[in-house]
């Protein structure tokens, strides 16, 4: 903790180690004056897709039912958000309908921004056996903003030019709607489907004041696009069904409104998809200046034709190409838009598949709803049903939930940078290295009043921003279950006793709810002028709640808890740090007496069951690897919405297929530019087939920042490397983050491979070594730096700029010069 | 004392003279195994032109070169480098050899048309010890193959179905030796701990075929050497003779 010679908290003073209980203490003042100074808003957390389920669990039940907060959202919102707005409003029913051995069965494998073999290697041993299983049959297609390594085993490789991939998208739909209109699985698309569209005026995610005193008077030309935008050329082409044209300025009247779609026509989704000729989309989207323009033509005309081709399954992997896209949630509905055309959908090997980074991102921050709008089960908070529901399960008075959506992972940060957040505790993540624009939240941080926790193990920039940092037990130190991409929820058992005076994430949460009272918290709260939350205080008296109980007795150490004893068969030979304490005896703490872990599970698994997100009992997951969910009556689901392999999708009793998620299934209908009032469509066990545009984002090359500037990652590193940069032989093989370069632009300003140069934005600038070979081969006009190396802090750099539907930052376009340092 | 003195000054000259005789000895017999700048010659034409001045060391910007000490096993004065501590970063401008005064380090042999190539340096080759290379079990390492500055030329992959896992390919480093400069980065890179690829000195490494072997479809239109004439040994005729009549 930061402490001055007395010992008393100085945010300006340096780190000295301090016990738990002087920890807890100062977190609970610190915490106490930003709740009762700014209420439930005043606070956040920023959680993680490395949770485990259990922590996430414990997290969201403390901040959503206990501090009746939204304003916890995890790093995976960086990393998946996209994926879920489409999954939602594509399907009604949150994550992938296939599984990885989706790769087995099909026949070609179609790469949109998802560098696998870097970032996948054990999928991508997968494809490659594929590949070589049939080598002429089964081709592999990556498309990129440059040539990666997965141009290796490629069969056809597509550098396009970022944001353009939109424009490839519609193409393939043209092409199939206009030119091989036979091509159209009519009889999937009649029953199963339905054409919908959505405003375009939306915005970019960023602040809608670019005049905000926080800016930088150079990054006021970007952000001010936030507001209205001139349109282009080939925006104009791009949206022409809508009438746009270029010159115009586009207001972005609908950037509150960005999820808003209704019901259209055929055709209408024919007529919007009508500009996107091969000659249009060819010449708006060749990535590679010294690519001629036929064989770039041609190579598009083949990948369309790969998806056409009748009886050929295709599965399409993405991962943060898309994802971290100012239209990120367009472009995952666009993939799924030509497999629903084709009927090439659910089905092995026939699988738009979204790839996920982390290992937990869906597990745990999707399914238990770490975010800042959702709750377990694919629930909202905007719901009163969802919010009824969840309080019955929770035993919460009715009322207590917030229905306010908190603040997402960038509005933390731009809250704490208006003083409206002036609590934050990280869990499990690196905000201040993973946000972009890092330089206006490190300011944030060190310079406003604030009280930020950091609980780490290895610490990295978020430690150092920190005024308080809580030493934390990692993966095999503790109990816990994660849950991946293609639905596989896997369980484990703690290995080993936590190093020096760690404590597990959940101990941490569970510690602090014990300084709190409901009456502390579960009094009367106005949170904005519309909204007041109740005082639920009398309702929790007739619950059998006293008003002096803490949160830990009502939330964590409730009668339903104590029934999950420790020790239990279960865990034979195996330690409970939290349920029984550890050898080392942690300011002398015993354990809570009962089997904390399993009474998460099994009360977060009540959500799921019968809701399409069934879980197993959790002694289950210790006897087998790993089930794909929904698990229904101990089979798990290998291919969802197919009734031959889904019960939910049989009991729809419509046939093969049923696209059984129930949410945003009930629309208005219109035309193109807007929906009817008063008109509504059922689309239960429907899924929709998007029409979306291409747009330019906010941020593009131009005469002072003249070349593009992408990130992500190497093999070699996790994210933002504290833990894999202190592994002796992945820092030998990578020991920096080099900036990949095409040799003709690192010509042009006289840098050498080896030398540094400034890379710098309108934002701040960094310096990095540049290669011209290697693992990357950039196209000219594009550079691309990793972002894990916190001494080549790149996202100093990125732009902030969102997805305006999923509020994911777009880390891969914005603008920048270089120059040799 | 006086003659002590001297007795035991002529015999730490002669233990030192010793040492450096020991030390010559051992230089000579490790030349072998010892990887030169870019552009190094042969090593005896090598050893022989180094003037042991260290300018193509100091050149080095990323202090890679060393100059060998006496009794460290090389000879020498003469300039070298350990891949697993620090690579070859493979300049395009190479600044050691064109450092280099006295033409041991050859700028010709790294340029084409009078331009420098440090592709075209020959400073060692890799070869990778498949046994405990770890991309050879089925693991996906391939660490050294992305650093490798002429990837998919001087490092590719190897992909072949892992029938162990029946899902997996396996992933694995092959070095081509017409391509490998010997810049060991891929040395630096190995994840284990003591490198599966590392470098050692061409001739070293290398094999080389018969002069009776060539590739049909690649020499084509080349005129093979005639054959040696048969050597003219009577014996050897008589002995035939001899043999075929002789009985079993």
């Amino acid at each position: 903790m930061r402490v001055n010679d007395q010992g008393v908290f100085d945010k300006k003073a340096g780190f000295k180690p301090v016990t738990w209980k002087r920890a807890f203490d100062e977190m609970e003042k610190q915490f106490k004056k930003s709740y009762n100074e700014l209420g439930p808003t005043g606070i956040g957390i920023f959680g993680s897709g490395q949770y485990t389920i259990m922590e996430g669990v414990a997290a969201v039940k403390l901040i959503k039912a206990g501090f009746r907060s939204n304003n916890i959202d995890p790093n995976a919102r960086h990393c998946m958000a996209s994926a879920v707005v489409a999954f939602m409003q594509t399907f009604g029913i949150d994550e992938p309908a296939g599984n990885y051995d989706d790769v087995h069965y099909t026949d070609t494998v179609v790469l949109w921004g998802a560098n696998m073999a870097e970032m996948h290697p054990v999928l991508w041993s997968k494809v490659t056996d594929r590949k070589l299983s049939d080598r002429k049959n089964v081709k592999v297609v990556n498309l990129s903003t440059f040539t990666n390594r997965c141009s290796n085993l490629a069969d056809l490789e597509i550098i396009f030019k970022p944001g353009t991939d939109l424009a490839i998208l519609n193409y393939i739909a043209r092409e199939i709607v206009y030119n091989k209109p036979e091509s159209i699985d009519w009889d999937f698309v009649n029953n199963n489907c339905a054409f919908v569209t959505g405003p375009v005026d939306i915005g970019y995610g960023m602040r809608n004041n670019s005049k905000h005193p926080s800016f930088d008077k150079k990054e006021q030309d970007t952000v001010a696009k936030e507001v209205s935008k001139v349109i282009s050329e080939d925006e104009a082409t791009a949206l022409s069904a809508l009438g746009v044209k270029a010159g115009d300025t586009m207001e972005m009247k609908s950037a509150d409104a960005a999820m808003k779609h209704w019901v259209i026509t055929f055709e209408d989704f024919k007529k919007g998809l009508e500009p996107y000729t091969l000659d249009f989309v060819a010449k708006l989207a060749k990535g590679k200046p010294d690519e001629s323009i036929d064989d770039f033509k041609a190579k598009l005309s083949t990948l369309a034709n790969l998806y056409i081709e009748k009886g050929r399954k295709v599965t399409s992997f993405w991962t943060m190409g898309f994802n971290q896209h100012i239209r990120g949630s367009w472009i995952n509905e666009m993939i799924y838009m030509v497999h629903l055309l084709l009927g090439k959908q659910s089905e092995p090997g026939n699988s738009p598949f979204s790839l996920t980074g982390q290992p937990s991102a869906c597990g745990t921050a999707r399914e238990v709803g770490v975010f800042s709008h959702r709750l377990p089960s694919d629930m909202v908070v905007d719901n009163p049903k969802h919010r009824e529901k969840t309080e019955k399960l929770w035993s919460l008075p009715a009322g207590t939930l917030n229905p306010v959506m908190g603040s997402h992972y960038m509005k933390i940060m731009r809250d704490l940078e208006d003083g409206k957040i002036k609590f934050v505790w990280v869990q499990v993540n690196n905000p201040w290295q993973n946000s972009a624009n890092a330089n206006h939240w490190i300011k944030a941080a060190r310079e406003m009043d604030n009280f930020i926790v950091v609980s780490e193990a290895y610490p990295g920039i978020s430690a150092k921003v920190a005024d308080l940092i809580l030493p934390t037990a990692m993966i095999f130190e503790k109990w816990g279950a994660y849950g991946n991409a293609e639905r596989r929820t896997q369980h484990w058992r703690q290995q080993v006793t936590p190093y020096g005076k760690a404590m597990s994430d959940t101990w941490q949460l569970v510690e602090f709810s014990k300084r709190f009272t409901l009456e502390d918290v579960w009094k009367e709260h106005k949170i904005n002028k519309d909204v007041t939350l109740p005082d639920v205080l009398s309702k929790a008296a007739e619950m059998g709640y006293k008003k002096t109980d803490t949160l830990y007795d009502v939330l964590f150490a409730n009668k339903k808890a104590h029934e999950y004893k420790w020790p239990d068969p279960v865990g034979t030979g195996c330690a409970n740090t939290e349920a029984a304490g550890d050898k080392r005896n942690v300011e002398n703490f015993k354990g809570y007496g009962f089997f904390i872990q399993k009474y998460l599970w099994e009360e977060y698994r009540a959500f799921g069951l019968g809701d399409g997100h069934d879980l197993a009992d959790f002694d289950t997951y210790h006897k087998v690897r790993g089930l794909k969910w929904p698990v229904v009556d101990g089979k798990e689901t290998n291919w969802r919405f197919n009734s031959e392999y889904d019960p939910y999708a049989k009991k729809a009793n419509r046939g093969k297929f049923a696209f059984y998620g129930k949410a945003l299934k009930e629309l208005p209908s219109g035309d193109l530019k807007g929906p009817q009032p008063q008109t509504k469509v059922d689309l239960s066990n429907k899924a929709k087939i998007f029409l979306r545009y291409y747009m330019e984002p906010p941020e593009m090359p131009n005469t002072e920042y003249p070349l593009w500037l992408t990130t992500g990652r190497v093999l070699e590193h996790w994210h933002s490397g504290t833990m894999t940069m202190r592994v002796p032989e992945l820092y030998r093989a990578v020991s920096e983050a080099l900036c990949f370069i095409n040799q003709n632009d690192a010509k042009k300003i006289g840098a050498k491979d080896g030398e540094n140069i400034w890379i710098e934005s309108r934002r701040g600038k960094v310096k990095a070594r540049v290669e011209t070979r290697g693992r990357n081969s950039m196209p000219e006009g594009l550079i691309y730096v990793p972002w894990f190396d916190e001494n080549v802090f790149i996202n100093k750099v990125t732009l902030d700029a969102t997805c305006p539907l999923s509020k994911e930052t777009d880390f891969k376009k914005c603008a920048v010069k270089i120059y040799k340092a | 004392m006086t003659d002590r003195r001297q007795f035991l000054g002529q015999a730490g000259l002669m233990v030192t003279l010793g040492l450096l005789w020991t030390n010559y000895m051992i230089g000579a017999r490790a030349e072998a195994m010892i990887l030169r700048p870019p552009g190094g010659l042969p090593e005896r034409s090598f050893q022989q032109l180094c003037l042991k001045c260290g300018q193509c060391v100091e050149a080095c910007p990323f202090d890679t070169l060393r100059l060998a000490a006496i009794g460290d096993g090389r000879p020498a004065g003469t300039p070298y480098f350990v891949p697993r501590e620090m690579p070859c970063k493979m300049c395009k401008d190479i600044p050691c050899t064109v450092a280099c005064p006295s033409g041991a380090l050859s700028v010709e042999a790294v340029s084409t048309n009078g331009k420098l190539d440090i592709n075209l340096a020959k400073m060692g080759l890799a070869v990778v010890d498949r046994n405990t290379c770890v991309a050879y079990w089925g693991l996906q390492c391939d660490a050294c193959y992305r650093v490798c500055p002429l990837i998919d030329k001087a490092i590719t992959l190897d992909l072949f179905r892992n029938e162990r896992t029946g899902k997996h390919a396996f992933i694995a480093p092959i070095v081509d030796s017409g391509h490998c400069t010997g810049c060991g980065l891929c040395e630096r890179a190995c994840i284990n701990d003591k490198a599966s690829i590392f470098v050692l000195p061409r001739q070293a490494a290398l094999g080389k075929p018969s002069d009776k072997y060539l590739k049909g479809w690649e020499d084509t239109g080349i005129d093979p050497k005639p054959l040696p004439a048969p050597a003219k040994n009577k014996k050897a005729a008589g002995n035939a003779l001899d043999y075929l009549n002789k009985g079993f």
